[in-house]
């Protein structure tokens, strides 16, 4: 299988504190990587370090190939068109509608595209996330689970090849995470995106996961399917499906 | 005696990253594709929407002045100096001063609340993840827009100042316009009007500088952003009488008060 993200020897810490010892794993092109771990296990680092917010002290991020450590600002602009983040609080820019929301990235990479191709490209990104009927809103209108779809088709909009998605169902009530947890599902079968969603919902993990890295101590502790990891008898990983 | 240390290592810390976050300022100011759409947006926040408060204050300030100063003149037999000392401490201190205050209380504070309130809840972040520059599309603007409307608003100021003392003139006795600003430009000259406008410049750029960068570093959530707003009114206030002062010393050097 091909490797579009390729993490080695990851190490990033905060003063006395090592979160990240030499993290090491690949995604492959196509699959929903979840990475499991206790709060303050240092997923959330992991993923701001592949998409250049927090840079690490040692290790390669090779997205596509390319070494993004260490890259010039204008290389990183170039990878995170490829690359879409979905934060944990969606961040959805409050003081804009919906539809500013959504054409925001595309003003700095599809510069050219008339009106009715921006709003074509809005529509698509929001009827993909349900919601089409939201596009004038702003986003104080909107409800969690709404704000969380939003901020869902703003990563949609560019169609990235890789998409990171940070807690997407935290503060979610079950029957909206589960289908917040389809949708990325849907996403994945439909553009053929390769993801890595953080979690610690179990309920999210077993719907999204076509693999598991469990971040532990800093390090991949453990690896596997859904299934695999649940017949574990290690006690650190029994603890999560419990 | 450990307190004033702490306090001085933290002054001269802060002054350190104000000046690199200036100097990034400056470096990404001259490059290319700059977003003037936002720049127009924020002028028209930061300019046109402060211009009733500045404008009102500095009307009322040219009546109060002039009521006020007409007693003493009154009594050395210098009323008719009126028109003309007013004018001369309108333009050179009181109209970029009281402007450059009010901007601080209403730009600097809602600069600094705005980018803190972004930074804690990852909007900066998140305009960095979709590839937008976010210093330059929110902190090159506001302080562009701030430098440049600032001189502009100082200007309409002193007009409405001056205004204002033409009807104060007019509460005790009856001056004509042509009579009036005949007095004020006799006294007014280049010397008193460039040194202001100059440092009103300077004004707008600290105020636009600190309240920038008060709120794009803020953190510690919602207690952040509200000491950013408040931080970023009594530093860009302090600077604002610093930067006075040194423009006074300058233009007294070169001769120009």
């Amino acid at each position: 299988m091909e490797a579009v993200l390729e993490v080695e020897n990851l190490k990033k810490s905060f003063g006395s504190n090592n979160v990240l010892r030499g993290f090491t794993f690949q995604l492959f092109k196509g699959e929903n990587l979840v990475v499991l771990g206790r709060s303050g296990s240092g997923k959330s680092v992991l993923i701001k370090c592949i998409i250049g917010l927090v840079r690490p002290e040692s290790g390669t991020i090779k997205v596509f190939g390319k070494d993004i450590i260490g890259m010039r600002s204008s290389g990183l602009d170039r990878m995170r068109t490829k690359v879409g983040f979905l934060f944990q609080n969606n961040a959805l820019y409050d003081s804009m509608t919906v539809r500013d929301n959504l054409e925001f990235p595309l003003r700095r990479h599809w510069i050219g595209k008339s009106r009715a191709e921006v709003d074509a490209l809005v529509l698509e990104a929001l009827e993909n996330v349900g919601l089409p009927q939201t596009v004038n809103m702003m986003p104080s209108e909107l409800s969690g689970g709404m704000r969380k779809r939003i901020g869902l088709a703003r990563t949609l909009i560019l169609k990235p090849d890789i998409i990171l998605y940070d807690e997407p169902t935290t503060g979610l009530d079950p029957i909206t995470g589960r289908e917040i947890s389809n949708l990325i599902l849907n996403i994945q079968k439909k553009y053929n995106t390769s993801s890595i969603i953080i979690s610690h919902d179990m309920s999210c993990v077993e719907i999204t996961a076509n693999r598991i890295v469990v971040l532990a101590n800093g390090i991949c502790y453990a690896e596997g399917t859904y299934d695999e990891l649940k017949k574990s008898t290690d006690p650190l990983i029994k603890q999560y499906f419990e | 005696m450990n307190n004033a240390i702490l306090s001085l290592q933290l002054f001269l810390t802060e002054t350190a990253h104000i000046s690199r976050f200036t100097g990034r300022f400056f470096r990404e100011v001259f490059k290319r594709n700059q977003e003037f759409r936002e720049l127009l947006r924020q002028a028209f926040v930061i300019g046109y929407k402060s211009f009733p408060l500045v404008g009102i204050t500095a009307f009322i300030m040219g009546v109060v002045l002039t009521i006020q100063s007409r007693p003493t003149l009154a009594a050395v037999g210098a009323e008719s100096w009126l028109p003309a000392m007013v004018s001369v401490s309108i333009v050179r201190e009181i109209g970029p001063i009281l402007t450059a205050l009010i901007c601080c209380g209403k730009i600097g504070s809602s600069i600094g609340a705005e980018l803190g309130s972004m930074k804690v809840t990852e909007q900066i972040d998140a305009m960095e993840v979709s590839g937008t520059n976010p210093f330059k599309y929110l902190v090159v603007t506001r302080v562009l827009a701030s430098t440049l409307t600032l001189p502009l608003l100082v200007i309409l100021a002193d007009g409405l100042a001056l205004y204002g003392c033409y009807l104060g003139v007019n509460i005790k006795g009856v001056t004509s316009v042509h009579l009036f600003f005949n007095h004020v430009f006799q006294k007014l000259s280049y010397g008193d009007v460039l040194p202001s406008i100059i440092k009103s410049i300077f004004f707008g750029l600290a105020i636009g500088i600190v309240g920038c960068y008060k709120g794009y570093n803020s953190n510690k959530g919602t207690e952040g952003v509200g000491e950013s707003a408040n931080s970023a009114v009594v530093v860009s206030s302090l600077l604002v009488f610093v930067i006075d002062l040194l423009a006074v010393q300058i233009a007294d050097t070169m001769g120009l008060t």
